[in-house]
């Protein structure tokens, strides 16, 4: 397939396709580990590097983020004996994998290091939850914070709602269109035989749960979970020998803002996201539009994140987000899936790096469903997306990764296929 | 002097070098909403920030703003959080657009000061009176007394405002 870059002969983006993740590993999902985010971190680093078909000497970079909950990277490098040439922990959540992702590549580019893990370890069910319930909940409120918390305002779905909510207001966006979300992520995560959620659910019963805080239901919020996930970034031309065709990054946007992001209800409109300013980076670094995405991966901590992102990113008009997400495009078999693996909703939460993963195996044509292996030890998809079935995405070969930390900031990433 | 303070059970503080929220939550005490305004180019700002987010000004000086506005967004929190909040729910944290220097310095700005609806002796509402309010509802400041130096900035319905039908979310 021809790509708009490859048309311009004067191009100033020279890293287009010129780095590619060539591992991708994860722990399992589950709630309540057993085993330290030190243990699960090194567990999700092996597999990666395993999956790239390299060696511990081959790995001499190392990037992680984290809030607190989580093990530093020279804990899980000394135990896997890798050497670092390179290392850094960041703080920060969702939004920090494309982010990460760029760093490396800089850094790879500055000569600092040749290949970089990037991980992400928690136990955020058992340990530190990420809801905000348990021992965070009831934390010292102080200084800054005396203009949120004293107020019962401090959750994620209690910070995000007022985008939310005023997104119905100015949009007449409704509640069952935002359940698609969550209906078509939970078809997918049936197909996944990883997924801690793997039961389908349906917009009636998204809408039937119980109400957390308006307008989000239950089923509107991601799943809780323990786990370690991890993926390998190198150069292109040193990633030619890997096992799998490579996924070539295109482009990355991190950590994009709105004005005013310490308190960025200040600058309207509120119902747009980071992403309105992200996609002027994105699009023109990846030399791609939206129209040329097979397949997205836009952050689901709420079904809401995936539809205000999809729709700032440009993937409809601004304001159809809840017609886009509720008119079958974003479900397999659909024009552009979301979050095939089920996501944060369904599959578990990594902090948006699970996204990448997928999309990486996506690109492979080897999503682990439960189709049979070839001789070649690749499976043999059905492309049948009935429950417990297939999930691969036939030709699947442009991918963004839309990652979200709050309505203020986003990340973004578009791969290709080799 | 830095404060500590208990509000519905939960440890509230400000630190001694804190000099902005100090002074904001001062304001506050007394019943009297101040913000800086900001005296380069004239704006003002919420929260209390160390420079101005308009021209990089450092100087600023603390002058009375007219406390009252319109609902722009809300969430109606069920299932609460934090252990203070858990015996009052449902309750609304609003994000009211103050009618002071609303559409400036760009149409789609405005001080939007957030705070929970309440009663107008600054009491948590009652769920009937949560029912009564949404994007739109005319409401004006008052106050949550904490302690010495320290009251929290709420919002109550407007008696006086003319109500528009507030837009509220669909399901009960």
């Amino acid at each position: 397939m021809p790509f708009p870059a490859e048309m311009e002969t004067s191009s100033p983006k020279h890293l287009r396709d010129k780095y590619a993740i060539i591992g991708v590993g994860e722990t399992s999902y589950t709630r309540g580990s057993g085993m330290t985010t030190r243990a699960l971190g090194s567990w999700a680093v092996r597999n990666a590097i395993e999956d790239a078909g390299l060696k511990a000497s081959d790995v001499d970079g190392m990037l992680s983020y984290q809030s607190g909950d989580s093990t530093f990277a020279p804990f899980i490098a000394g135990d896997l004996g890798i050497r670092l040439n390179f290392y850094m922990d960041v703080f920060g959540g969702g939004s920090s994998t494309e982010a990460l992702i760029g760093m490396a590549m800089g850094v790879i580019e500055a000569g600092m290091c040749k290949t970089v893990a990037v991980f992400r370890a928690m136990n955020g069910f058992s340990q530190v939850r990420i809801g905000g319930t348990g021992a965070r909940s009831a934390v010292p409120v102080s200084g800054d914070m005396l203009h949120s918390r004293a107020y019962g305002w401090q959750s994620a779905g209690q910070l995000f709602s007022f985008t939310f909510l005023r997104h119905m207001y100015d949009y007449g966006t409704t509640p069952a269109q935002v359940a698609h979300v969550r209906e078509a992520h939970s078809h997918h995560a049936s197909n996944n035989p990883k997924a801690y959620y793997k039961k389908r659910v349906s917009v009636q019963d998204v809408l039937a749960s119980r109400i957390i805080c308006k307008p989000l239901h239950l089923l509107d919020c991601c799943v809780e979970t323990d786990n370690a996930t991890a993926i390998i970034v190198t150069s292109a031309e040193r990633a030619r020998d890997g096992r799998h065709p490579r996924a070539l990054i295109r482009g990355v946007a991190g950590r994009v803002c709105k004005p005013r992001v310490d308190m960025h209800y200040q600058h309207g409109p509120i119902s747009s996201v980071a992403g309105k300013y992200a996609r002027e980076i994105l699009w023109p670094n990846s030399g791609v539009g939206p129209e040329d995405v097979d397949v997205t991966g836009s952050y689901d901590a709420f079904t809401f994140t995936t539809m205000l992102q999809l729709e700032d990113y440009g993937f409809c008009q601004k304001g159809e987000g809840g017609h886009y997400v509720s008119d079958g495009s974003i479900r397999l078999g659909g024009r552009r899936p979301n979050n095939t693996s089920g996501g944060h909703l369904c599959e578990g939460y990594t902090h948006g790096m699970n996204m990448v993963i997928e999309n990486v195996r996506q690109l492979r044509h080897d999503a682990d469903d439960s189709c049979p292996l070839g001789a070649d030890g690749k499976r043999q998809h059905s492309y049948d997306y009935r429950e417990g079935g297939c999930r691969q995405v036939k030709r699947c070969e442009v991918t963004a990764n839309l990652g979200w930390a709050m309505p203020g900031t986003g990340s973004a990433m578009v791969m290709r296929r080799d | 002097m830095s404060i500590k303070a208990d509000y519905l059970g939960m440890s509230l503080s400000i630190d001694e070098l804190d000099a902005e929220n100090l002074a904001y939550f001062r304001y506050c005490a007394a019943h009297d909403f101040h913000l800086q305004l900001c005296e380069g180019c004239n704006l003002l700002r919420y929260p209390p920030t160390t420079a101005c987010p308009w021209c990089m000004g450092a100087r600023s000086k603390w002058v009375p703003v007219s406390a009252q506005g319109a609902v722009h967004s809300y969430t109606e929190v069920h299932h609460a959080i934090q252990p203070a909040f858990k015996g009052h729910t449902p309750y609304l944290v609003l994000l009211v657009d103050l009618d002071t220097q609303k559409g400036k310095p760009s149409e789609h700005e405005a001080l939007r000061v957030v705070g929970n609806l309440t009663t107008p002796d600054g009491r948590l509402a009652p769920a009937e009176l949560v029912r009564r309010v949404g994007i739109g509802t005319r409401v004006r400041m008052v106050f949550s007394d904490v302690a010495p130096g320290l009251a929290l900035p709420q919002w109550t319905l407007d008696e006086a405002a003319q109500q528009p039908t507030p837009w509220r979310y669909p399901q009960a």
